[in-house]
């Protein structure tokens, strides 16, 4: 589903990304841990097509498409879905109208008719039933006011109206209590299934205890330098990341 | 002299004005004329020296050769299908400052008095008398003085005391400049009586291409306990230019509602200046502006607090597009027996584009010790991770863009108690921020 070859990105003249290889099947859950600064972020937003960061090398393949020759908004509508660290608050846009115009771009980028209203509503109801959002919240202006967990479970709702087929979730425990944690967890696990594939940036093993990833991957300095199973995010919890840039850095240091 | 062409024209159409008095020279009503002229001329039309007039240059009107309008006849078909046309209330429509019978609706009824000016002058001179002019700052003023001079047109509302009116008085002024610059003086006068209420919605519009430019004087008068809501509406073509100035007197316990929509305009200038003459009052101003081209925008606004426990509020808002300038001026002024006073003002931009401009400027005069007020104002381009996060959505860059901005200009348009109004504002501001 996803081929990342040899990625390398910057923004302004520092190298970030340093020769990224990644590939995900459909239905798999890849963690992607590592120090600060290492370029798990960068990661995401390359991905999902941020404008900050410049690719200077590399591929891309989405389902058979080249993702980098794609916009954002195009990205979005062939399935990914990057769930933000930090969720952008909109004044005057109600997350209903925020979605049902991404819903209808998406649907017309696939040539389908839009939605109507009822069947809008009729969807919205149902998905923010089973990622347990209040209606309340989605009348108001987006993210304007929510609480850190609020904003974060909307990131989850989002994802489940529009249905991608890769989610991105960066960094989405950051500044979130253990309970607001279960029931981001809970929205992503209930979104889990054969077709559809996580990619779950994220510092600490706490948010792996519930999204289990299939595999884990330590990016460091721009490179993803040691992959495993889900043990090594617990041997990772357990030692810290130490011993793991040491390796790294004698491995770089013996190539030079 | 800063303009020595469109003077001359002014001049020469005041003269043309005075030989058709048909020994009316001596009327009450010529004398205000002629003292207005006077004090006209000794001012000339404001340069940029002026400060009040520092970022709007009126040196385009230079190049304008006006016609002062003369009875005629259109085809009104084509005013029908204006946008507007359809809001609902009793209407008094003008084209080129000529009253359109079939254009307009009036019902008999005791609540109001609708008339021409020119009706006014026949029926009730006593009212002229009383009201024109009489709030007007004719010595600082000369583009009012202008408008007091030559006003050929306009409408009189008399809302007689505890009357409360449902439907909205709509007063349409709409310039033809198919065939040629036309320049209209208008100056409507309304008077709300002693706990009375009325909606007021002006609307000013353009058919064809030629330059128009309209003076517009607005002198309204709001009694004891009255509630008045005035909007004023602007959707005109790139060529013409607006001059306007509402002058507002309020007494004590008044409510006074202003919302001020400009669709579109070449040169628009709207001086919207509240005097606060009594205690518990409440006044309320709402803007937006969303020029694009090389349109230019100047809202000027004056809260004169005269009296205690008072309070009043301002939110201006401006998209600026393309090449286009905007101009806010908001001046509290607060007098020493003001105390207890509540002022509040913001004024907030966002532009879209490295050529548009924005000049704000809040001015507080504050000379009463125990007072709040607070001003703000901010000018900035819309947030690129906004943007962003709703292009990773499927949303493209400039649908998201165009949310936004019609997000940022419903705060105004929200402010509209009229429904209909503000469902026809939307889908004009809608189309234009696309």
């Amino acid at each position: 589903m996803l081929k990342i070859s040899n990625l390398q990105a910057r923004v302004e003249s520092k190298e970030i990304l340093r020769g990224i290889n990644l590939e995900i099947k459909p239905g798999e859950v890849h963690a992607i841990m590592g120090p600060n600064g290492s370029g798990k972020s960068t990661l995401a937003s390359v991905l999902a097509g941020r404008e900050d960061y410049e690719v200077t090398g590399g591929t891309v393949e989405f389902n058979g498409k080249d993702l980098l020759e794609l916009a954002p908004e195009e990205r979005a509508a062939e399935g990914i879905f990057l769930a933000f660290q930090y969720p952008v608050e909109i004044p005057g846009v109600t997350t209903i109208n925020f979605l049902k115009t991404a819903i209808n771009q998406i649907r017309k980028y696939h040539e389908k008719d839009p939605l109507d209203a009822a069947q809008f509503l009729k969807l919205m109801k149902d998905k923010a039933k089973s990622v347990k959002i209040d209606d309340q919240l989605l009348r108001r202006s987006l993210n304007e006011g929510f609480s850190g967990g609020e904003k974060k479970r909307n990131e989850i709702f989002q994802m489940a109206m529009l249905e991608p087929s890769l989610g991105i979730l960066d960094e989405t425990d950051s500044g979130l209590d253990i309970d607001a944690l279960k029931i981001v967890a809970d929205g992503v696990n209930q979104l889990r299934s054969k077709d559809r594939s996580f990619i779950v940036v994220t510092h600490y093993q706490r948010l792996l205890d519930y999204i289990v990833p299939d595999f884990v991957h330590v990016l460091y300095k721009g490179k993803i330098v040691k992959s495993g199973t889900k043990e090594l995010a617990l041997e990772l919890e357990e030692k810290g990341y130490d011993w793991i840039k040491a390796e790294a850095d004698a491995l770089e240091a013996s190539m030079v | 002299m800063s303009f020595p062409n469109i003077q001359a024209q002014y001049e020469a159409e005041f003269e043309n004005i005075q030989k058709n008095l048909n020994g009316k020279s001596d009327s009450s009503f010529n004398k205000i004329r002629r003292s207005a002229f006077e004090k006209y001329k000794s001012l000339g039309l404001p340069s940029v020296k002026n400060e009040d007039w520092k970022y709007s240059n009126l040196k385009g009107l230079e190049k304008i050769s006006v016609s002062f309008p003369k009875a005629s006849n259109f085809d009104s078909s084509i005013f029908k299908s204006l946008p507007l046309s359809d809001l609902e209330g009793i209407s008094l429509c003008f084209v080129n400052g000529i009253f359109q019978t079939e254009l307009s609706h009036i019902e008999e009824s005791s609540k109001i008095k609708v008339m021409s000016l020119d009706q006014a002058l026949e029926q009730n001179p006593e009212i002229i008398e009383k009201y024109y002019g009489k709030s007007l700052d004719l010595e600082k003023e000369s583009v009012s003085a202008l408008n007091v001079a030559l006003a050929s047109t306009g409408s009189v509302i008399i809302i007689p005391d505890n009357s409360t009116l449902d439907q909205a008085v709509i007063i349409k002024n709409i310039s033809d400049v198919n065939s040629g610059d036309i320049s209209n003086n208008i100056h409507n006068l309304i008077v709300i009586g002693k706990n009375a209420e009325v909606k007021v919605v002006e609307i000013f519009q353009t058919v064809g291409e030629h330059a128009a430019i309209s003076n517009l004087v607005t002198e309204i008068f709001v009694d004891e306990d009255a509630r008045a809501d005035y909007y004023k509406i602007q959707d005109e073509n790139d060529k013409s230019y607006h001059l306007g100035t509402t002058q507002v007197i309020q007494a004590a316990k008044s409510y006074f509602y202003a919302a001020t929509v400009t669709i579109n305009g070449g040169f628009v200038r709207n001086n919207l200046n509240l005097v606060l003459d009594g205690e518990h009052i409440e006044s309320h101003m709402f803007g937006l502006y969303i020029p694009n081209g090389k349109q230019h925008i100047d809202n000027h606004t004056l809260v004169d607090h005269r009296k205690p426990n008072c309070e009043s509020n301002e939110l201006y808002k401006g998209v600026l597009m393309d090449s286009s300038n905007g101009v806010f001026n908001g001046k509290i002024f607060v007098r020493e027996d003001a105390q207890k006073t509540n002022a509040y003002q913001n004024c907030r931009n966002v532009i879209t584009s490295d050529n548009a401009s924005m000049n704000s400027k809040p001015q507080l005069e504050i000379w009463a010790d125990d007072v709040k007020c607070s001003h703000g104002t901010t000018t900035g381009k819309l947030n690129d991770e906004a943007i962003f996060y709703m292009q990773s959505r499927g949303i493209p860059k400039p649908e998201a863009i165009r949310l936004q901005l019609v997000a940022f200009a419903e705060d105004v348009v929200s402010q509209i108690k009229i429904e209909k109004l503000r469902d026809m504002l939307d889908v004009l501001i809608e189309n234009k921020l696309t």
